[in-house]
């Protein structure tokens, strides 16, 4: 957009964030203060392993799951005011989840035009744009299949695509090529990481590698399970654009094992 | 003989070979023509009463009726489980009703809907409803409640109001379940509609198959059951049919 109004402060912040599932004695407690602040462009991961409550956290800032206390701003707006969600403050964000949830009544190219077609554009033009999306991700020869007829690594292609035909401001990323293979997952990663660089996208990323959160990411935040809090938050001080290259440099490697430190030393 | 062969002729053979034995044991046997006619009589009947306007006059109504009832069936058994699937307070409030009135032998409600509604059309109508209801609705209340909580949630994300929801996530994902209740609810109507006619009324097959009773007309009698398999058969094509245009993705199309 030529006129961007956007505000000079961060994109997303959370602040306070509490969230407990059940009452009483069974009262689980999924997250314990969390507060992040991220800058427009910017990418964080939040990593840790299964039930440190990263996913729950990541629901919340999409406005999926109610927090129990605390709030998420996304450019300046509430997206909680008193447990409801605003779908106002939820308009700029794209969301991925683990599996592609791609419906199987529509075509691959009318599955990456569903955002287009709810937000009421009409059929001509949101089918050209669906077309050039999928033609940027490799799924060009695809656009008339149904999505059960494409591999696993193709329908997640699918999800980025749909995600990215918006423009997004704010992508939020739950964990969407944890079920690939090493190699897609690796391809997939560098086209999310220029699409979200030259876009100036401000993501989020939910992940249990720390090799991918490492390689994506400015910084890098640490969750640790019972009780669900953030340990700490680290830099990624790589110069971009990043390849694959990177990851083989010694840096790299320090970083790798500083974050399994603070992992490990988390989890205990 | 290759296998697509035998998978038409064999049971070409076998309804000929059922065919021939029926005649040949009303030929040989003491059974009476009142009881069991010969199927050649039976043919014969019907090629006599395919030419009389009068049987298309009595079909075209029974179809109106068993038509119209499931039409409704259909419309009510969609809404019905849709609101209920989704305001969980209605399914709870409409429980005991539900359970009783699935507990009720149906059938044994024609009469009383008789009273109300008349010696027309509209007693029948009503009874096939009644009876095509049932099956969509409870197929209805099961898919809607089954749609995947993590296709909703792509839904909420991308803004989708609750029309954009219904159209796009909730009927789809319900389709293929709901086509497979009209199955059973498309027979059910046209029980409904016969049902009817036996009990009162001056029009369609139903009231043809009980003048031919009275009449000791018992070739005829049989050659009405043919044309009411023919009315079910032809409408079950449909849905199958539908089932093609409607969910051509599914497994139960694709598979």
């Amino acid at each position: 957009m030529a006129f961007d109004q956007s505000p000079q402060g961060p994109d997303i912040v959370v602040s306070g964030l509490d969230k407990v599932f059940g009452h009483g004695e069974a009262a689980v407690h999924a997250i314990t203060n969390a507060n992040l602040s991220l800058e427009r462009g910017e990418f964080l991961s939040l990593l840790g392993p299964s039930g440190c409550g990263k996913t729950t956290l990541l629901r919340i800032i999409a406005g999926l799951e109610a927090p129990s206390a605390g709030n998420v701003q996304i450019r300046d707006r509430q997206v909680w005011t008193a447990g409801r969600r605003s779908g106002e403050a939820t308009r700029p964000i794209s969301m991925m989840f683990q599996e592609a949830r791609l419906f199987p009544w529509y075509t691959v190219a009318e599955n990456v035009a569903l955002p287009l077609r709810i937000a009421g554009v009409g059929r001509t033009e949101r089918m050209a744009r669906a077309r050039r999306i999928c033609d940027t991700v490799g799924l060009g020869a695809f656009v008339d299949h149904r999505p059960g007829q494409l591999s696993g690594g193709m329908r997640q292609r699918a999800s980025l695509a749909r995600a990215l035909v918006t423009e997004p401001q704010v992508l939020l990323l739950d964990e969407p090529f944890g079920a690939l293979d090493a190699m897609t997952r690796d391809t997939l990663n560098l086209e999310l990481m220029e699409v979200c660089a030259r876009a100036r996208v401000t993501t989020i990323l939910v992940t249990h590698s720390i090799t991918e959160a490492a390689f994506l990411s400015d910084r890098v935040v640490v969750l640790a399970p019972r009780p669900a809090r953030i340990v700490e938050t680290i830099e990624m001080p790589f110069p971009r654009p990043r390849d694959l290259d990177l990851q083989r440099t010694s840096g790299f490697q320090n970083m790798v094992g500083r974050l399994r430190k603070v992992l490990t030393e988390g989890a205990a | 003989m290759k296998e697509k062969t035998l998978r038409i002729l064999l049971p070409v053979i076998a309804v000929l070979l059922f065919l021939i034995g029926w005649s040949v044991y009303v030929r040989t046997s003491e059974v009476s023509a009142f009881v069991l006619p010969a199927p050649e009589q039976i043919l014969l009947a019907l090629s006599g009463m395919i030419a009389d306007p009068e049987l298309w006059y009595h079909t075209r109504i029974t179809m109106t009726e068993a038509v119209s009832g499931f039409a409704i069936a259909v419309g009510l058994g969609i809404t019905l489980g849709f609101v209920m699937a989704r305001v969980p307070p209605v399914e709870w409030a409409a429980k005991p009703f539900i359970v009783l009135l699935q507990l009720i032998p149906k059938i044994a409600l024609a009469p009383l809907f008789v009273l109300w509604f008349g010696f027309g059309l509209e007693s029948k109508i009503v009874i096939a409803a009644a009876l095509a209801f049932f099956p969509v609705f409870s197929n209805a209340l099961q898919a809607f409640k089954s749609v995947d909580p993590g296709d909703r949630d792509v839904m909420t994300m991308l803004q989708a109001n609750p029309w954009q929801r219904f159209v796009m996530l909730d009927l789809p994902t319900a389709l293929p379940v709901v086509l497979t209740g009209t199955e059973v609810a498309v027979v059910m109507a046209m029980i409904g509609a016969i049902v009817g006619e036996f009990i009162g009324g001056s029009e369609g097959l139903g009231y043809l198959a009980v003048m031919h009773l009275q009449n000791l007309a018992v070739p005829q009698l049989f050659a009405v059951i043919v044309v009411l398999t023919l009315v079910g058969l032809a409408l079950y094509a449909v849905i199958s049919q539908l089932r093609r245009w409607l969910t051509p993705w599914h497994v139960s199309v694709i598979g």
